[in-house]
């Protein structure tokens, strides 16, 4: 669990690949390891976001509350990025996120993430792929659930 | 007071002031003789006999024959001459001891009367600003009268001693040398006073002048003193309005005023001492005209002249002091006036209601208003208000903020006077309550209230400190006998003759015996107020020594136990990582894991560790300064790596680093060096610097990977070495981590936790928390962290608690006395929703069967009580039930509205 071990891992996760690896040593030295037991809450919807995470190991789910009950819409493993919607529009967390192992993350603040961006484009770029993915996914959830007719498709 | 200063001086001194007199008048005569032996000894022993006899006998060329002695005038005996000078000159220095001791005593005596007097000043000055009249507060500041009390009176101790002595003394020796100068001539003296006349004339009329400045003086330093204290209290607004260029401008131009005064006075003053010396110094001219003359024409004697010449020598010292103490008469009166005029306020108080300790009668009926009225600089605030309130109901008092149901809820407290009508609190007429008698029985709590740099405890314990109950228990001999001076002391001079150190506490009137129940009711009054949990928060993090109250730590190690065997648990696993003598602490750092222990003062300052010879010495023994070495100097290339190219006010230099942006550049250099020429070249002061930063790390914090388990296993060997290698000197700067011992050094919380949070578990904190609170729970010991929390010192005006915590333990406090009557006024304003509806629900609940009287601050909250009065324009507008007047399209339901 040693710093260069944290870095290695940013390294694997496309959107830092391109940070050169001085400022990736101080992101991990900043970003706080945080290990979550299995079913703790990492962040829930509605409430204030002030941090992104980075999964180093386990599973957790992503969950939005609706009409009908909590949704589970998605599961995050491995080097998967959570949170940075809320640090990005500064909106509140538009979904729960609830660890279904034991999980090792990485936090980053809002003020290290937005310095990153601001200070490397291919970050950004990259960002803009993974927004753009998401978004073209949940495009094709909605077609898929309309033609189901309306309704809403659990991914467990 | 006395009007003059005089007037207070005869009052209080005239038996020490005809003392001091008397001995002065002893004296004299002494004085007398001694100025005269110089003439006889001139006159007796050396004159112009000599002249007689030396052509008689020449061979000897010594004249011994016997002489004469003559004292005061009396041919006493004859006596060989040599022996003669001999009894001449030991007479002298006989009468100048004599004179000396004289002077001795009368000065020691005239100092301790002086301090007596200025003394029984300050205290007179101190109690009227105890009866002041409450509003009064409003007119005069703090910044005014602390000076007054302080340093302005002063110098009237030293006056006061002086008043009369020292004009009698000083005139009494002017006297005796001229009586003694006339004695010998009378033109020689006719001389010497010849300019006294003129002195006497010029110089009071200038000395008035710098009188009336030094007045101007006065005023003037105490408005700078007042703008002071403004400043201070308002240093807030000051620059959260950019202020600070106007008030150096105001501040300036004050000074510049009492430059222009000052210099003045300095002036006058030094035309007054030039005037005074120049005619001084005539004198002298007319002596040696008119004395030479009377000399050489045979009218008088060469030892007449000399010893005129001896006594005009002590002239001048008199009449200078004379003259000086004239001026310092003056300035005191001044002073004395002014100070006085100050503390003359109409309105005051009795002394025997404000000072007086006539028990109060029970309360019993009703509290009855009639036709009062108050009135406060001519305005009418409360108007023939009239109405009774049985002392078993609450009652609530609604009204906007102009209504006067603030003044209302003073009156009733009787914090103010009334103006007019009559109040009675059952059989007792208001005004004849004494407030010993009040303070007990009511309970007032405003707006804002203020608390005393004291504990937390002393603060809930103010409202029952009436009067001393009992002397203290631990009476030794010696406290008694200096006790017994003290208050000798203190009755010489009308001050209080109470002990301050005595128990004041008057438990037995709340019916409580033991310590225990005083901290179960204090806990109580903490729960009605809603503060309770405050107060066991700020026990968790106080301290608590375990030799005063063995029990109490015996059962907090009991509560470490459980804590340690329920973090077993599966929920908490892997939260804590408890200290274990044997093992290395990951979330602990270097530093920490050496000490083992908790620093007791600076010896082992964690952040001055390597400072520390002690600890090099073992380090050094363990081997292990070079591997320190070794590890602080890749924790500084990774920092000045990870550092180096942030902009300078990052934020991340505070959170992260260990090296702070100004050390920054003197690592760089240093790594530089290393780079050049090695670890082992570096200078001393170079290697202290590295040192220092592998103290810092935590492995489960930094994670840099740098303390493997060798250097762990190393550390351990170390920490072993260092407690059993320990100096005697040093043993009490490090209290050890022992799981059976309870750890003097650190917290409440921090000993039943006994262990680090593991960093990096997401909401380790709080789930620990939550634990320790249960365990606390199980084992009954809150009241035990209570009762730390009250030992907190809530700082100046309490400015170490949060504003509403200050406002909840004065409700506390009023609450813990238990009155007959409380009143509240917008008490809870301050508060959030939550604590005001808890606290009205409580305080309702405490107070049943007694009397409530609550000036609601939103009128709403007046739902419940018994009556509600509301005011209007001071007058009495509505009253009745709650319900009889929400409806009609009231005055309290258009306050509801507009709520």
């Amino acid at each position: 669990m040693s710093l260069q071990q944290d870095v290695d891992l940013l390294r694997n996760i496309p959107l830092f690949a391109k940070i050169e690896p001085s400022k990736l040593k101080l992101l991990a030295f900043t970003a706080q390891r945080l290990s979550f037991g299995e079913g703790d809450i990492i962040c829930e919807q509605g409430d204030e976001g002030d941090s992104a995470y980075i999964i180093i190991d386990g599973e957790a789910d992503v969950i939005v509350a609706t009409d009908n009950g909590p949704v589970t819409v998605a599961t995050l493993r491995k080097n998967d990025f959570l949170g940075e919607t809320a640090i990005l529009c500064d909106v509140p967390r538009t979904a729960t996120v609830q660890a279904r192992s034991d999980l090792e993350t990485l936090m980053i603040s809002k003020d290290l993430f937005f310095q990153l961006v601001s200070q490397f484009p291919s970050m950004s770029i990259e960002i803009m792929r993974e927004l753009a993915r998401r978004v073209e996914r949940t495009t094709a959830q909605l077609r898929e659930a309309v033609s189901h007719g309306g309704h809403t498709v659990t991914r467990r | 007071m006395d009007r003059t200063i005089y007037g207070f001086v005869f009052r209080f001194s005239k038996r020490e002031q005809v003392f001091i007199l008397l001995f002065t008048v002893l004296s004299l005569p002494f004085y007398y003789v001694s100025l005269d032996i110089p003439k006889l000894i001139v006159n007796n022993v050396l004159n112009e006999a000599t002249v007689e006899y030396s052509s008689g006998s020449v061979s000897a060329g010594v004249d011994v024959a016997p002489r004469t002695f003559v004292l005061m005038g009396y041919e006493l005996f004859d006596l060989h001459r040599l022996w003669l000078l001999a009894l001449y000159s030991g007479l002298f220095l006989l009468l100048v001891l004599i004179n000396g001791g004289f002077k001795y005593f009368i000065n020691v005596y005239k100092g301790r009367l002086g301090e007596r007097m200025l003394r029984r000043l300050r205290y007179q000055l101190y109690s009227r600003i105890l009866r002041f009249p409450l509003p009064h507060f409003r007119r005069v500041s703090a910044g005014e009268l602390i000076p007054m009390i302080t340093q302005e009176v002063e110098p009237l101790g030293g006056f006061i001693g002086d008043a009369l002595a020292l004009p009698m003394y000083q005139g009494g020796l002017l006297i005796t040398a001229l009586i003694f100068i006339f004695m010998q001539d009378f033109w020689m003296g006719l001389a010497s006073i010849s300019l006294y006349p003129v002195q006497g004339w010029i110089i009071p009329k200038l000395q008035k002048r710098v009188n009336l400045l030094g007045k101007a003086r006065v005023r003037e330093v105490r408005k700078l003193s007042e703008r002071i204290a403004e400043t201070v209290h308002s240093a807030e607004e000051m620059h959260a309005n950019g202020m600070a260029r106007w008030e150096l401008a105001e501040f300036t131009q004050r000074m510049g005023r009492i430059f222009e005064i000052r210099f003045d006075i300095y002036n006058k003053k030094f035309f007054i001492k030039f005037l005074n010396s120049i005619l001084a110094q005539m004198t002298p001219f007319f002596f040696y005209a008119i004395g030479g003359y009377f000399v050489i024409t045979g009218d008088l004697s060469l030892g007449g002249l000399v010893a005129v010449l001896a006594a005009y020598k002590d002239l001048p010292p008199p009449w200078k002091e004379l003259l000086n103490h004239y001026q310092i008469q003056a300035d005191a009166a001044i002073k004395y006036d002014q100070v006085v005029a100050q503390f003359a306020t109409p309105g005051m108080r009795e002394e025997n209601i404000v000072f007086g300790d006539a028990e109060a009668p029970r309360l019993e009926g009703k509290l009855a208003a009639v036709n009062l009225k108050y009135e406060e600089d001519g305005d009418l605030l409360i108007e023939n208000l009239s109405a009774e309130i049985p002392l078993d109901s609450h009652v609530a008092v609604v009204g906007d903020a102009t209504s006067g149901k603030g003044h209302l809820a003073l009156l009733l407290a009787r914090l103010l006077d009334t103006s007019g009508g009559t109040l009675r609190y059952g059989q007792a007429e208001a005004g004849q309550l004494t407030e010993a008698a009040t303070g007990k029985s009511i309970g007032y709590v405003g707006a804002s209230s203020h608390l005393f740099s004291a504990r937390l405890l002393d603060n809930l314990l103010y409202g029952i400190r009436q009067k001393p109950q009992a002397a203290r228990e631990d009476e030794g001999e010696d406290r008694r006998r200096s006790l017994a001076r003290y208050i000798d002391e203190a009755s010489k001079t009308g001050n209080s003759l109470d002990d301050p150190e005595a128990d004041w506490v008057d438990l037995e009137g709340l019916g409580i015996a033991t310590r225990e129940a005083l901290i179960e009711a204090v806990r109580h009054a903490l729960i009605v107020a809603d503060m309770e949990n405050d107060v066991y928060l700020l026990g968790l993090r106080g301290t608590l020594d375990p030799e005063a109250r063995p029990a109490a730590a015996h059962r907090l190690l009991e509560a470490r136990h459980m804590l340690q065997t329920r973090l077993t648990e599966k929920a908490y696993s892997g939260l804590v990582e408890s200290f274990d003598r044997s093992a290395y602490n990951l979330n602990a750092t270097v530093g920490e894991n050496l000490l083992f222990g908790t620093p007791v003062g600076d010896a082992f300052d964690l952040d001055q560790l390597p400072q520390n010879a002690y600890v090099m010495e073992i380090l050094g023994k363990a081997g292990l300064v070079e591997d320190l070495l070794s590890i602080g100097h890749e924790v500084a290339q990774t920092m000045v790596e990870l550092f180096a190219g942030l902009p300078p006010d990052h934020e991340y230099f505070a959170q992260f680093s260990f090296i702070s942006l100004d050390d920054l550049p003197d690592y760089q250099a240093i790594l530089r060096k290393v780079e050049r020429d090695g670890l082992d070249k570096l200078e001393a002061e170079d290697r202290m610097k590295l040192l220092a930063l592998p103290f810092k790390l935590s492995p489960a914090r930094h994670r840099l990977g740098l303390i493997d388990e060798a250097f762990q296993a190393r550390i351990l060997e170390a920490r072993k070495a260092f407690a059993e290698n320990l100096p005697e000197n040093l043993r009490d700067a490090v209290e050890f981590f022992d799981v059976d011992r309870y750890n003097a050094a650190s917290s409440l919380q921090d000993n039943i936790l006994f262990g680090k949070l593991v960093y990096g578990r997401a909401q380790a904190q709080s789930k620990v928390g939550e634990l320790m609170s249960d365990v606390i729970e199980t084992l009954n010991l809150r009241s035990v962290v209570v009762e730390v929390g009250l030992d907190f010192e809530v700082g100046i005006g309490g400015a170490r608690l949060s504003p509403a915590q200050r406002q909840k333990a004065s409700i506390a406090r009023a609450v813990l006395k238990k009155p007959a009557i409380l009143i509240l006024s917008e008490a809870t304003a301050s508060l959030d929703g939550s604590s005001q509806s808890t606290i009205l629900r409580n305080v309702r609940e405490e107070f049943a069967g007694r009397a409530l009287i609550w000036v609601m601050h939103r009128p709403s909250q007046a739902r419940g009580f018994d009556r509600v009065l509301v005011m209007s324009g001071g007058r009495l507008a509505e009253r009745g039930t709650y319900d009889e007047l929400v409806d009609k399209g009231s005055l309290l339901s258009e306050l509801i509205a507009a709520e």
